[in-house]
């Protein structure tokens, strides 16, 4: 534990900041700022705990590096922490690990306060900060950075580990060996606002750093593993994020704790593809339907085939579910030209999960004009996923005939899952319908 | 006319499109997980990995090399918003 720290008065309020800038270790200090009183977060996220906004001051025999700043209406306290312990003529480089606003607010005064600093940020970070400094972009010093790039700040170095998608394209870590610091912006953070600032200061924060998770990362959990395969061979005595506390009793437990949240809740019981079919039905139709791609389905070998009601179930426990599925089927029927409103409760919900790459499917009956059908594919799209057959409609009840269409679709949609579909060629001209 | 075809293996479908098709326009249309974001060469989001037939695409614009570099996309990549096909066969599936 650096021993620069233990001035911290133990028993703080949990609202009230710190006064001027907190060491973290020898050379690095916290600049940020508090925010008790923040209730929402990027409209997603409750924050009944309020939120901090860290960012890091290292301090080098040739040099300053800022790493991140703060909302753009804290942006007063963050220079006034900064202003007591650097000059601005002393910055020789800004670190943005992610150009998210809640930590670029600052940036574009620093930037004109201190106009030498070289601005080192991820390659995917470049579309941001153009839009976020306009026509001061052009004359900005900005240097694109990823993993194997490193800088000097003489006694003390920052190297860069490219995390792509923790949780925007631009995310990054930066790593200060010579102390074993690893700064990771919103990896490992959580919204949690206490004046002490450190894991083994604050009040229990591990409900909130859950929350954080499930809310921000989640959906891009594949990622976040593979961010956590690359930092984790570093030898890290603390993990400094941009939000909420900073870990350095048990940075390793923290890892640990974030890689259990991001591996699937439900172990898959089997190797077999794993095909979801959800519906909703006003008069059975929809049902019938969905039976017979159920049934049609089944007759894959290698693929485990459920059938769901979604009128009166809660969809919470479906996520986990849907988030371990290879494959997704909706039904819906149409009504007043769109799909139910379960349906779309559904749908809404799949936001906080992975779906990149899944199968989707939508069906349907109808009376009149069978929008919803259409509409459905057009979110599952949205939403990254694969849809290698076209929606199936029936106006009324489905015939025979039509109920084994549905049962050959189920085939199809399973086949897909299982590699065995038989390739298609077709027109363009043939498209032009869908 | 030259034929030209395009083919994503994902949906495991190959369309036979006419030569200056850009690979959105069918990406969208035979569900492949190709998807869009701005359409305008700009977010990256149709990022797209060309398995076969890379000659066959136009080449890529400043503004395409730009966003594929800051994408740290491979030479094998290509956005679906911005490249046609300008003759024989491709392959392709989401990058």
């Amino acid at each position: 534990m650096p021993s620069e720290a233990l001035h911290l008065r133990p028993a703080a309020p949990r609202t009230t900041g710190p006064e001027g800038a907190v060491p973290v270790a020898h050379g690095v200090h916290w600049i940020g700022a508090l925010d008790p009183g923040l209730r929402s977060f990027d409209v997603i996220l409750k924050t009944a705990n309020g939120t901090t906004y860290n960012s890091y001051l290292v301090r080098g025999t040739e040099g300053v590096a800022v790493i991140d700043t703060v909302k753009a209406e804290f942006a007063p306290a963050f220079f006034e922490r900064l202003e007591a312990v650097a000059r601005y003529d002393e910055i020789r480089y800004i670190v943005l690990n992610h150009l998210e606003p809640d930590h670029t607010g600052a940036v574009p005064e620093l930037i004109r306060r201190a106009p030498q600093a070289e601005i080192l940020l991820s390659p995917r970070g470049l579309p941001m900060l153009r839009a976020l400094l306009g026509e001061a972009f052009a004359t900005a010093q900005v240097k694109p950075v990823t993993t194997g790039h490193a800088v000097s700040l003489g006694n003390r170095s920052l190297a860069f580990f490219n995390t792509p998608y923790v949780h925007w394209p631009d995310t990054q870590c930066t790593w200060l060996p010579e102390e074993r610091v690893l700064f990771t912006c919103d990896l490992f953070g959580s919204h949690f606002c206490d004046g002490r600032l450190f894991e083994d200061r604050v009040d229990d924060f591990r409900h909130a750093f859950d929350n954080y998770f499930d809310r921000i990362m989640r959906p891009f959990r594949s990622f976040v593993i593979s961010a956590l395969d690359l930092i984790e061979p570093l030898d890290f005595a603390m993990i400094a994020p941009a939000h909420g506390p900073i870990l350095r009793a048990a940075p390793r437990d923290w890892l640990a704790r974030t890689r259990a949240l991001a591996t699937p809740r439900t172990k898959a019981e089997t190797a077999e593809k794993v095909l979801l079919i959800f519906y909703v039905s006003a008069y059975g139709a929809t049902a019938q339907l969905a039976q017979a791609i159920h049934d049609g389905a089944e007759e894959e070998e290698g693929v485990r085939v459920s059938l769901f009601d979604l009128e009166g179930a809660d969809i919470g426990p479906f996520l986990d579910l849907i988030e371990e599925a290879d494959g997704l089927a909706i039904g819906t029927p149409t009504i007043n030209g769109d799909a139910v409103r379960t349906v779309w409760d559904l749908l809404a919900r799949l936001v906080d999960i992975e779906t990149r790459g899944k199968m989707g499917a939508a069906f349907g009956s109808y009376g009149w004009s069978g929008e919803a059908v259409r509409l459905v594919e057009t979110r599952l799209q949205g939403l990254k996923m694969r849809l290698p057959e076209p929606g199936l409609r029936v106006k009324l009840h489905p015939s025979d005939e039509e109920l084994e269409e549905g049962r050959a679709f189920g085939r199809r949609l399973a086949q897909q899952l299982t590699g065995r579909a038989p390739p298609r060629e077709i027109d363009f001209a043939e498209l032009a319908a869908r | 006319m030259e034929k030209a075809t395009l083919t994503f293996t994902d949906v495991a479908i190959t369309v036979n499109v006419p030569p200056g098709t850009r690979i959105i326009e069918m990406s969208e249309k035979v569900g492949s997980g190709i998807t869009y974001g701005c359409r305008e060469g700009e977010c990256g989001t149709c990022l797209t990995h060309v398995l076969e037939g890379a000659e066959n695409l136009s080449e890529p614009s400043a503004l395409e090399m730009r966003v594929l570099s800051e994408n740290l996309a491979g030479s094998d990549d290509r956005l679906a918003c911005q490249c046609r096909i300008l003759g024989g066969n491709v392959k392709v599936r989401p990058g």
